[in-house]
């Protein structure tokens, strides 16, 4: 009778595994061959790709601008969101609509909002550059010089998923005990040590896993990028995926963009795992 | 003291609000511009600063060469994303409840690790699988189709459902399938007679999360379609990169996103009543 816990979990492994495996072998052994417009085909040139990925430098600065803009992004969205989420969590005057409002952007298809964002950033029409001069702070060349791009895209990543941020910090806050607040207030603690002393600590847990799932979703940046500056200026806003991307899908040199792919894949894995663990340490109280 | 405090929450809050809602608003009011308005400059209010038109809203639902077509991009992104969500929620809900309750052994694999091989796909970055998804559409005929976009979704939304009904089932006790099981029910039994009518909300959830993730995906549908099947987010893309006036693309863009903004009273709801709270985490 015991059977029937296969009955469970198989339909829903097969097909992950048949989805997924087939294209991960693939991406493997076609790491190992020359493929590319010229020449579709499986032939074998050993480590060939992979000496070329170490060499490349395009590869791996677009791999420190992914890290800077992840890292900051999210960052950025971890504070802002905490804050509201603390802002919106007890009763306040209009908090339903608070809440629903701050939910908004990440309902919201990345792509289409970016298109929009665009013309937003647009120099001479767009309502970014006219609100600045409005409060006399001169126009800002938003999408065609390096840094200026740069923050472009953090402005949209943080207006996009701060949301989710504020989704999950704010479902844990609503589900927090209620006795280390009645101990805390019989102690006298103000707002300030309230929440050091209780609220920080106890959704310790809760701010690795949001950071962990926003790192890991901010880590596959490209869709922003495409629409809005096509990595450009120049390669200034360039992430890996996209620069995976233009050699895969744009130059089909497919050899060597699965060697790209493999080696960001084995990177990303190692980076988030060292990242959990030390968010882990920092945060949570040792055991024993 | 408490006056200025509560001065300053209010101002921020207003503030970050300005912020979420300034480009729908833009979107919006461009959406109702002509060429001399946009050209003049940013500007905001109708008839104060520009003459209204709706020439933009007229040529999404006007047929031949100058309007565009945005009916078959909705019902096909409508189409993909329903399926796969419903087929992505069926085989994950399945999954979670049977790792959730049942031991499974192969090897030195266990549960854990299980879970963990449904949920860490979310690691896997799109562009690593776009490239053998293309060839393995091609090879099975299902390039440019729907079908091949719904299993290439249902991949992508599985580690989704996996990851809420995980967590909603850990906190259903184990006593009830029990009880059910005393019944002289069996496992499958108890699943669909007891367990699954009191599943509803982390269905829901589990079905949100699915929806705003396949409705807003862009990057597999743009690698994985052309010609015969459109999905919105290719649509409107493939509208900014020509000479698309911006009062079409914004009124586009408006109406594309419009359906998902509704969820976001759906999980405000769920997070008053406290019941999200088990379901993610």
């Amino acid at each position: 009778m015991y059977r029937d816990k296969y009955f469970f979990l198989l339909p829903g492994l097969v097909v992950l595994i048949a989805i997924i495996i087939f294209p991960l072998l693939f991406t493997i052994r076609v790491s190992f061959s020359s493929w590319d417009v010229f020449q579709p085909g499986l032939d074998y040139i050993g480590g060939r790709n992979f000496a070329r990925v170490f060499e490349d430098t395009r590869f791996w600065e677009s791999l420190l601008r992914l890290s800077v803009l992840s890292v900051s992004s999210v960052l950025l969205q971890y504070v802002i969101g905490f804050a509201l989420a603390l802002a919106v969590w007890r009763e306040i005057r209009f908090r339903r609509f608070f809440r629903v409002l701050f939910l908004v952007p990440m309902m919201t298809t990345p792509v289409v909002m970016s298109v929009i964002w665009r013309t937003i950033f647009h120099e001479s029409l767009g309502p970014a550059n006219d609100i600045l001069q409005a409060i006399g702070l001169g126009t800002v060349p938003w999408l065609s010089t390096g840094t200026a791009a740069f923050i472009s895209v953090l402005i949209v990543e943080v207006w996009q998923w701060t949301p989710f941020m504020f989704l999950l910090l704010l479902a844990g806050l609503v589900s927090l005990p209620r006795e280390p607040y009645l101990a805390a207030a019989i102690d006298g603690a103000g707002p300030i040590r309230t929440f050091l002393q209780v609220t920080f600590p106890l959704m310790a847990p809760i701010t690795i896993g949001a950071i962990i799932i926003r790192l890991i979703e901010a880590s596959k940046i490209m869709e922003t990028v495409y629409v809005m500056t096509s990595g450009g200026p120049g390669t200034a806003t360039e992430t890996s995926s996209y620069y995976i991307y233009i050699r895969g899908l744009r130059d089909f040199q497919i050899g060597y963009s699965a060697a790209l792919s493999l080696t960001y894949l084995v990177i990303m894995i190692i980076s988030l795992t060292i990242i959990a663990k030390v968010l882990a340490r920092m945060l949570l109280p040792r055991e024993g | 003291m408490r006056t200025v405090y509560l001065a300053i929450k209010y101002l921020a809050l207003l503030l970050w609000s300005s912020f979420i809602v300034f480009p729908f608003l833009w979107a919006l009011s461009t959406s109702f511009k002509d060429a001399n308005a946009i050209t003049s400059g940013a500007t905001y209010i109708p008839w104060l600063q520009f003459k209204p038109s709706s020439q933009g809203w007229a040529s999404l639902f006007s047929d031949g060469s100058t309007g565009i077509n945005i009916v078959d991009p909705y019902i096909n992104s409508a189409v993909v994303t329903i399926s796969a969500s419903l087929i992505a929620i069926t085989l994950g809900t399945l999954a979670a409840y049977g790792l959730s309750r049942f031991e499974f052994r192969a090897g030195f694999i266990k549960n854990n690790d299980i879970t963990f091989f449904f949920i860490s796909q979310r690691i896997m970055p799109p562009i690593v699988l776009a490239i053998p998804f293309f060839l393995m559409l091609k090879t099975l005929g299902l390039l440019d189709t729907v079908y091949g976009l719904i299993l290439v979704y249902v991949a992508l939304l599985l580690p989704i459902a996996v990851w809420v009904m995980i967590d909603f089932f850990g906190n259903i006790p184990k006593e009830l399938d029990e009880l059910a099981m005393i019944d002289g029910c069996r496992p499958i039994g108890a699943f669909f007679r007891v367990i699954l009518p009191n599943s509803t909300p982390g269905l829901v959830v589990a079905g949100m999360f699915c929806l705003i993730f396949g409705w807003n995906d862009f990057f597999f549908a743009f690698t994985l379609t052309f010609t015969k099947v459109q999905l919105l987010p290719v649509a409107i893309v493939s509208l900014n990169s020509s000479v698309t006036p911006w009062w079409s693309l914004s009124a586009f863009a408006l109406i594309s996103v419009a359906p998902l903004v509704l969820i976001a009273f759906l999980v405000e709801n769920f997070l008053s009543k406290g019941s999200l709270a088990g379901a993610i985490r």
